[in-house]
């Protein structure tokens, strides 16, 4: 009898704890820090020892866990206001003027879960910008890359679907408007449209339609990718962030020193976490999420613009006929951006800030050559450029389709053909300078759609717009 | 290189099992799809609308129907066409303005004769327009399916059979 002792403590409330938390806190050695990551089921996403270089904040510019703190805001928030709203047409806008006046920090609420959303489209989007200029992206890391892809659609998904839940005026025909760019897919772009909208055009059914992907079928996948997502970067490992001169930013020989992950990286996180809930807390006191009239489907303002996100492609479809604006262009984009890591890379670029000393001076040529050209390209064809009437005899598919994309992708040849001639650079370096270049032009287009736009679509002043 | 083109059983067990699979998936695809196609609620819009008596819309007028989405249109010459008010460009409510005789839709600047045919791009197409029927003298529109055309024709007008 006395041999099979339980070796365990006899205090229930020591025996309690170590139920829960197995190992010694706080650890005494590495060893035991190591012991508490492996064995915590939120730390366990982490390794249990990181490269000390990789810490250096400048590198990674903690995006990635920003995003992830974003997901976690609005998940919670999110969870919160589904109690106060019920998605229908008759008391979806009540419910949102009811949560604004009130109910209990129903207005804190909802701005912390407008501002989080819209700012995770930023942070995604800065956070794949960081992976590519630092070539983050290169073997074994080419397919979290796509999968990265994948997030970001999730993410404008879920903003976009989110967008018209408030069921004002801005929601309804943003919506519209924007679910209307399907339209221009051949062939299934209709019958898609009506299938999402849940009919004709926007009404309760869409509202039905929408809130179910908001809430539930958007979230669930973006779980299970961002899961995946991070499980790779885990057995992946970040790439070592190097200097021009090809030694390891952050360690003085070639030699990578490794720290454990708690403290050095879990603090990090940590405090960096607090100061950004903060910072977003501190917004959404301030800035209320907007809120117009009551969605009225007899009448629509004017000017009718997309979401912000949107406002780029919705700029490319007033100059391209609708197929090029909103399905060939974006879908050529989308399916380069997905090939880029599987393209030749010079190894010795991976981890350096926009590849080498000529590779940044590149980059910056591509910034300035979007920056010039795309204004002047948009404002020659707002008042001097009419091809449907230069070549009246063609379907404006051709005129204002093919040829138009023929010829800004033979520019975009000769501008890669001649920097590279011009700064003698690699193949690698080239295509980074292209990749800025069209980055920074659907930045201007953007920004042309949100602040230059106004009446009638018309291009004026930002003070004119309102 | 083997020659021999015989199924063996393992084959034909493993190509109707993955058949099988396949089937199995269209099958619960086409469930779901089908779970959430749109379901048009009887009284809303897609129905048949009654728009009234031939003589109640004067030749060279603009009726709107907010319900049925629809403007009526008479044409001078006695003809009728049920044009859609959905913008053919991104959607939006086209209204009709009386001062300038022509439908300007206020998203984009798009704008419509008064038989749909556009005027101003952006929009690729006239106006969408609904069947019309005329019998004993009524004019009832289907807002069912909107009728796309590349132009607008006289061919789409439809007339009151004159009364002997």
């Amino acid at each position: 009898m006395t041999d099979n002792l339980d070796p365990r403590p006899d205090e229930l409330k020591q025996r309690v704890w170590e139920s829960i938390q197995r190992d010694e806190l706080p650890p005494r050695d590495d060893r035991g820090r190591m012991r508490v990551v492996m064995n915590n089921l939120i730390l366990h996403l982490h390794p249990s020892k990181v490269a000390k270089p990789t810490l250096k904040f400048t590198y990674t510019w903690g995006l990635g866990g920003l995003a992830l703190l974003l997901v976690a805001l609005l998940s919670l928030t999110g969870v919160m206001l589904m109690f106060v709203y019920t998605p229908s047409p008759e008391t979806a806008y009540r419910d949102m003027l009811n949560l604004q006046t009130e109910v209990w920090f129903g207005q804190l609420i909802r701005n912390l879960h407008h501002w989080s959303g819209n700012l995770l489209v930023i942070v995604a989007f800065l956070h794949l910008l960081r992976v590519f200029f630092t070539g983050g992206f290169k073997t074994p890391r080419e397919f979290n890359w796509i999968l990265g892809i994948g997030l970001l659609l999730l993410v404008v998904g879920a903003n976009f679907t989110g967008y018209l839940l408030p069921w004002d005026q801005l929601a309804y025909w943003a919506v519209t408007v924007g679910s209307s760019l399907l339209s221009y897919v051949p062939l299934i772009g209709e019958p898609l449209r009506t299938f999402l909208l849940g009919g004709p055009e926007v009404g309760a059914a869409t509202l039905t339609n929408f809130y179910g992907l908001h809430v539930a079928i958007i979230p669930i996948t973006l779980m299970g990718i961002v899961s995946f997502h991070i499980w790779r970067v885990r057995k992946d490992s970040l790439s070592i962030p190097h200097k021009l001169d090809g030694s390891v930013d952050g360690s003085a020989g070639p030699q990578i020193e490794k720290v454990t992950t708690l403290p050095h990286l879990v603090s990090r996180e940590f405090v960096f976490a607090l100061v950004m809930t903060g910072a977003i807390l501190l917004w959404s006191v301030w800035v209320n999420a907007p809120l117009e009239a009551a969605a009225n489907p007899d009448h629509s303002p004017n000017p009718a613009k997309a979401a912000w996100y949107f406002m780029g492609l919705q700029e490319l479809l007033l100059h391209f006929h609708p197929v090029f604006g909103a399905i060939i262009i974006p879908a050529l984009a989308l399916g380069a951006l997905a090939f880029l890591p599987y393209q030749r890379f010079d190894l010795s670029a991976e981890g350096v800030w926009f590849r080498s000393a000529k590779g940044r001076r590149m980059a910056v040529f591509g910034a300035l050559t979007a920056l010039i050209v795309v204004p002047l390209l948009v404002l020659f064809d707002e008042y001097a450029l009419d091809l449907p009437g230069l070549l009246p005899s063609l379907p404006t598919i051709i005129s204002n389709g093919w040829i138009p994309l023929a010829a800004l992708l033979l520019l975009l040849i000769g501008y890669y053909d001649g920097i590279k001639r011009i700064f003698q650079a690699t193949a690698c370096e080239s295509r980074q300078s292209v990749f800025v270049l069209l980055i920074v032009s659907f930045i201007v287009l953007t920004v042309i759609g949100v602040a230059f736009r106004g009446e009638g679509m018309a291009l004026m002043l930002p003070w004119e717009v309102l | 290189m083997m020659t021999d083109k015989t199924v063996t059983r393992r084959d034909f067990l493993k190509i109707a099992w993955g058949a099988a699979g396949v089937l199995a998936l269209a099958e619960t695809g086409a469930v779901t799809l089908s779970f959430f196609a749109p379901r048009l609620v009887a009284g809303e819009f897609g129905g048949v609308i009654e728009a009234g008596a031939v003589d109640s819309f004067q030749p060279g007028s603009v009726t709107p129907f907010t319900q049925g989405r629809f403007f009526l249109v008479r044409m001078p010459d006695g003809g009728f066409v049920a044009l859609y008010r959905k913008c053919t460009h991104l959607g939006c409510a086209v209204p009709w303005n009386p001062a300038e005789g022509k439908f300007i839709c206020p998203c984009h600047g798009s704008a419509f004769e008064t038989d749909g045919q556009v005027i101003n791009q952006p929009a690729p197409r006239p106006l969408d327009r609904f069947l019309v029927t005329i019998e004993n003298g009524i004019v009832t529109v289907d807002t069912g399916t909107p009728i796309q055309r590349d132009h607008a024709s006289d061919a789409d007008l439809v007339y009151a059979e004159v009364q002997s």
